[in-house]
């Protein structure tokens, strides 16, 4: 028998899909499979329970040998979740896998109507669409690109550093950037982690300095990432390195400048311990600080701020590391894949005027308290107030900034469970009574639970009810001085006044507020709150929608330590997956241009945002480079005498999906 | 009996360019008569209707009829001439895509009515009197064709079988069609007979385009000093050439005046507005929509503009909101 | 009202240019959510809202459609950098094109959806819909059809017997 396509004959085959109840039972299968049949070109057109098990897509394939067909459409589920796998049984049926094209009928209809017939007619103006379509598919093949094995990672919190030792452990060339001086992140700051109350410093410290010390991986901390071009497999980023003001190759670590410094004590707001200690201008971040380096803060160094100082430190280094004509420094790197592990932000308590944070000063946030009870913080696990008393009665607030509509709606995931941590500590390292106020206890995960159970049995007071306010105002003799919280107990119905020494507000997590900046630079989606979003919110939650850039940890929403280290491991696998495969198959979605008919007009240059449009001086000609184009398509809508086309949206395919959708019998 | 195939000239609503480009042929106009016998040309020769009426059908071998479709006595003579005629040629933007005369699809028949016979500053008619189709007096009665509501391209009211475009065909691509035709090899149906590709190919100033440009605003060319050697696209300066056909022989950009779009667009285009509003739009330097509405309003007419000749062969043809009658 | 018979079968049928990166996995979003709306929209999917052609929007005009939506990602989150910004500049145009040509305002609309707004899909279908509900059909095919018929008068005009007409 002489091939179909030889003697172009279009032979459709359409197949629907019931997806069991999910589209069965909204749209009228059996309908739209007989209507369909009878559309010029249609060959056969069949329904099918679940189109995409084995079964349906043998059945396919079948009808494509015994029937000679050459065009395949099939009705189903969003072709976001599907097209590949019936393109790849198109294609094992021995005839181009682009001459599938797919209808969503479940995302687009059945899931979302209501009315039955409306569903059905509208499942088959979708499916005319298509039949009309593929009249107009081409063969064509994959483009395949070759994939840099290098990878960067932003971000050098967990889940950062744990992306970048499993990458190089796997032998892969890392680069993680990070802002701040000294990688660790919000972990670094916590003293115990729930639930198992192991101690944050024992269990992270060595993983940071595995960082420092291997070899694959290149720290770039104190540096952000700037600019970022090219496409998977071949992406160009250039670093910002800030100036610290140090040689880094030189300096020891020795701490001694920040002795010898000409500020005898520290005057400047210490970022590691949220301003609960002052800090020199020469300083290191904490004392496990990776990599082991001080910073000079331009801000407040008065050499660097006036020209002129002294020069003590500089006088006491015996290794002349210091070196105050630093400048800022551009480093381009090149890597093939991306793993953005920014991390979130506590919410900022100043928000809710009425729980008097920042104005009375024994209300504290529970970073500050993680500080505070933490053995290397500023009062050396002491839980002294800022008035320098030890508190004997202490409020946990819950959901600060969390599950609140006038604030962030979301629940924080990590507040619950340490609330009850730092419930634990402060009862543990201050004996005073301590009490929670929960809108709702919500603590999922192994030993979690279990956790809870345990500190409420050693006695701290949990309140179901969201606080009202905060207050100072005392109504009665054994309130004054103290902070008021004011709550409706939800549990026997009373409005209470409970009267403590200090409070400690439960914020919540929220994206950082240069969030949209970072996404930007890589192209990332982000969600309605700003966290960064991922493929697939079950299937790939480390996926983002730029092929080889990955998500992990906070940036992608809350999460605990647990969680955030394991969506690490899993962004670090697919990198490595890219990465070993070697090479990826790109969409050939590409411009194309007609030599022919290109009138040189140049108007599409200038729109191509990749530059892959080129103009040919000897021809007078418009080029498109197929490796340089991603297929926007948006130089084709603008060539005003129609030269360019796009390959899988070719404009015959967008015109006739118009026609056919409208070919509905007008009523 | 002439062995020389027999041809038609005919004008429905047009300005008399056309036939004048005809006329233009100079001597290769001498060149056509000798190859042909013509059989209807009322602007120049003395023929009646009844003449092609006692035709036989298709015994004329082309009929090239310029202008648009207005009235009934136009659609009467355009299904006459097809009916005689083995080939039927849209001569001129008028017939071939709407030209100047389907600018008035942009208003209702009575509208234009109203302002032609009162309202127009230079009209006097105090008896407020209108054309009217049947007039009878004393018994007798005077007829005039229906003007109807609809402006149509010569292909809207009967199948045509070819196009020359432009305001008016230039000599050079009114013969070179004509050549084509009486060769005897027909090219395939509905051809237009001019090079199917943008002007800016063949325009003079191309070299001067830069590859990199977006749009401030656009001038005017009557309030702008135009540099003579210089894209004017590159110098802001409305520019319909990347969307119309070439084959003009760049005049009007010899004339120092942009391309307005006479030839109508390449064959894969269905709206050449569309086409260059795209283009030109995309390209914008504004990225807010008041800096875009702004740049925008430097385009006064944007309809006339994009569809200068466009406008009754265009997807939507007329101004959908007016009335049918 | 002629129209009024036909009003009541009616439903405004909207042909909506989907981008792939957001508005299209929005739709999807709903999908999943379960998130009901109306069933007027008949979606295409393109890779960016700058391929969408004007001519395209007119085309959907011309063939029927009540209503044309683009969807698009908001303003700096283009998959393709800037490939939105082409279009709301076409869009402000087309708009002006269509207005002159008798096209409501509330017929023609551009939307920035983000892949995780499921519920603008809802509200802005739901409100589009409503509001062509308001407007009645455009009725393009129709119309056509209808301005064509003048033409129809020409057979009898023609074929009024000479002999009747009495020239002075």
């Amino acid at each position: 028998m002489t091939s179909t396509k030889q003697n172009g004959e279009v032979r459709i085959g359409y197949f629907v899909c019931h997806c069991g109840h999910n589209i069965g039972a909204t749209i009228d299968v059996l309908k739209v499979a007989d209507v369909i049949k009878n559309l010029p070109g249609v060959v056969i057109s069949r329904e099918y329970k679940y189109m995409c098990s084995d079964p349906g897509q043998e059945m396919i394939q079948e009808d494509i040998k015994e029937h000679n067909l050459n065009r395949i459409v099939v009705a189903a589920c969003s072709p976001l979740l599907h097209e590949n796998t019936f393109r790849r049984a198109t294609e094992k049926a021995g005839i181009n896998q682009y001459y599938f094209h797919m209808v969503n009928i479940r995302e687009n209809a059945s899931w979302v109507h209501v009315d039955k017939a409306e569903a059905t007619r509208k499942a088959i103006d979708l499916s005319r669409a298509a039949i009309q379509r593929v009249f107009f598919h081409q063969a064509l093949e994959k483009k395949q690109v070759s994939i840099n094995p290098n990878v960067l990672v932003v971000g050098g919190g967990i889940s950062g550093i744990h992306a970048a030792l499993t990458l190089a452990k796997a032998g892969k060339k890392v680069y993680l950037v990070e802002r701040d001086p000294t990688i660790g992140g919000l972990m670094a700051k916590f003293d115990k982690t729930f639930p198992t109350l192991d101690c944050a410093a024992c269990i992270l410290t060595p993983k940071m300095t595995e960082v420092k010390n291997h070899p694959n991986i290149e720290l770039m901390t104190y540096s952000e990432v700037e600019k970022v071009s090219g496409f998977v497999g071949q992406y160009k980023a250039t670093i910002k390195r800030k100036p610290r003001y140090i040689k880094e190759d030189v300096c020891v670590g020795c701490l001694d400048c920040i002795d010898a410094c000409i500020y005898k004590d520290g005057k400047y707001y210490d970022e590691f311990n949220v301003g609960l200690s002052k800090r020199k201008p020469v300083y290191i971040p904490f004392p496990q600080a990776t990599p082991q380096l001080v910073v000079f803060d331009p801000e407040a160094c008065v050499r660097l701020k006036r020209g002129k100082c002294k020069e003590t430190c500089v006088e006491k280094c015996d290794r002349d590391a210091i070196d105050f004509d630093q400048k800022e420094k551009f480093e381009e790197i090149e890597i093939g894949s991306v793993i953005v592990a920014t991390g979130f932000q506590i919410f900022d308590a100043k928000k809710i005027p009425y729980y008097g944070y920042g104005k009375y000063q024994n209300v504290y946030n529970a970073l500050e308290i993680e500080r505070l009870v933490n053995s290397s913080g500023p009062t050396g696990g002491q839980v002294v107030m800022r008035n320098g008393e030890v508190p004997k009665k202490i409020g946990i607030i819950h959901c600060v900034g969390s599950r609140d509509e006038k604030t962030n709606i979301w629940c924080s995931r990590v507040c619950c469970t340490y609330s009850v941590k730092l419930a634990h500590l402060l009862k543990e390292l201050s004996g005073a009574d301590v009490y929670n106020f929960y809108i709702d206890m919500r603590t999922p995960g192994k030993g979690q639970e279990e956790f809870y159970n345990q500190v409420m049995r050693e006695g701290v007071h949990f309140i179901r009810g969201r606080v009202a306010e905060v207050t100072d105002w005392a109504a009665e003799k054994e309130e004054q001085g103290k902070l008021i919280i004011r709550v409706e107990d939800t549990l026997i119905g009373v409005v209470r006044r409970i009267p403590v020494d200090m409070v400690v507000l439960g914020v919540g997590v929220e994206p950082h507020s240069d969030a949209d900046k970072i996404r930007r630079l890589f192209n990332i989606s982000c969600s309605t709150e700003g966290f960064y979003l991922e493929k697939h919110p079950k299937l790939a939650p480390f996926d983002t929608a730029s092929d080889g850039v990955y998500i992990a940890g906070g940036c992608q929403g809350p999460k605990d330590i647990t969680d955030a280290v394991a969506q690490a491991g899993a962004a670090a696998a697919e990198a490595l997956a890219l990465i070993d495969k070697g090479f990826i198959e790109m969409e050939p979605n590409t411009a194309f241009i007609s030599e022919d008919n290109c009138s040189g007009c140049k108007s599409c240059i200038p729109l191509c945002p990749y530059t892959a449009i080129s103009f040919d001086e000897e021809v007078f000609k418009a080029k498109i480079n197929e490796v340089l184009c991603k297929g926007c398509g948006t130089c084709v809508a603008a060539c005003p005498s129609a030269a360019i086309d796009q390959n899988l949206f070719t404009n015959d395919q967008i015109y006739n999906e118009i026609d056919g959708l409208l070919k509905y019998e007008i009523v | 009996m002439s062995e020389k195939p027999k041809v038609a000239f005919y004008w429905c609503a047009s300005c008399g360019g056309c036939e004048e480009s005809i006329v233009d042929l100079a001597e290769g106009l001498l060149d056509v008569i000798e190859k042909v016998d013509i059989v209807f040309w009322p602007v120049a020769m003395d023929f009646k209707t009844s003449d092609v009426e006692a035709m036989a059908d298709k015994s004329i071998f082309a009929s090239f009829i310029n202008g648009c479709i207005r009235t009934s006595e136009q659609e009467e003579m355009a299904h006459l001439l097809r009916k005689k005629s083995k080939v039927v040629v849209a001569y001129g933007s008028c017939a071939h895509t709407g030209g100047i005369p389907g600018l008035a699809n942009q208003f209702a028949r009575e509208q234009i009515l109203t302002y032609v016979y009162d309202e127009a500053p230079t009209v006097t008619n105090e008896n407020k009197v209108r054309p009217e189709v049947e007039h009878r007096m004393n018994g007798a009665s005077v007829t005039l064709p229906a003007f109807r509501n609809v402006v149509r391209t010569l292909d809207q009211v009967i199948d045509v079988d070819y196009y020359i475009p432009g305001c008016a065909p230039t000599p050079k691509i009114a013969q070179e069609a004509l050549q084509i035709l009486l060769s005897g090899e027909l090219p395939p149906n509905a051809t237009v007979l001019a090079p199917d590709i943008a002007l800016c190919d063949q325009c003079p100033r191309k070299d001067s385009k830069p590859e990199e440009f977006e749009y401030h605003g656009f001038k005017r060319p009557q309030w702008t000093d135009i540099d003579p050697e210089k894209c004017f696209l590159a110098q802001e300066i409305f520019c319909m050439g990347p969307a119309t056909r070439g084959g003009c022989e760049s005049l009007c950009i010899g004339g120092n005046m942009p391309c307005t779009g006479c030839f109508g667009p390449t064959c894969r285009v269905k709206d050449q507005g569309a086409k260059i509003l795209s283009s030109i739009c995309s390209a914008l330097s504004a990225k807010d929509k008041d800096e875009i509405e702004k740049i925008l309003d430097s385009i006064p007419d944007p309809l006339g503009t994009f569809y200068r000749y466009g406008l009754a062969g265009s997807l939507l043809r007329r101004n959908v909101k007016l009335p049918v009658s | 009202m002629e129209l009024k018979s036909q009003n009541d079968t009616w439903k405004p049928r909207i042909v909506a240019f989907f981008c792939n990166w957001c508005t299209y996995t929005a739709a999807d979003l709903a999908g999943v959510s379960r998130i009901k709306h109306e069933p007027n929209v008949r979606v295409i999917r393109v890779m960016c809202s700058g391929r969408v052609d004007p001519q395209f929007v007119i085309d959907a005009f011309v063939k029927g459609a009540d209503g044309v939506l683009i969807g698009g990602c908001h303003i700096g989150d283009c998959h393709y950098i800037d490939g939105n910004h082409k279009t709301i500049r076409r869009f402000a145009m087309l708009k002006r094109i269509l207005k002159d040509m008798g096209i409501e305002d509330e017929r023609f609309r551009l939307e920035w959806i983000s892949a995780s707004e499921g519920e603008k899909v809802k509200t802005v279908t739901n409100d589009m819909v409503e509001k062509l509900e308001k407007l009645g059909p455009l009725g393009l095919p129709k119309k056509f059809i209808a301005w064509d018929e003048e033409m129809n008068h020409l057979e009898l005009e023609i074929s009024k017997p000479k002999e009747e007409i009495e020239h002075v």
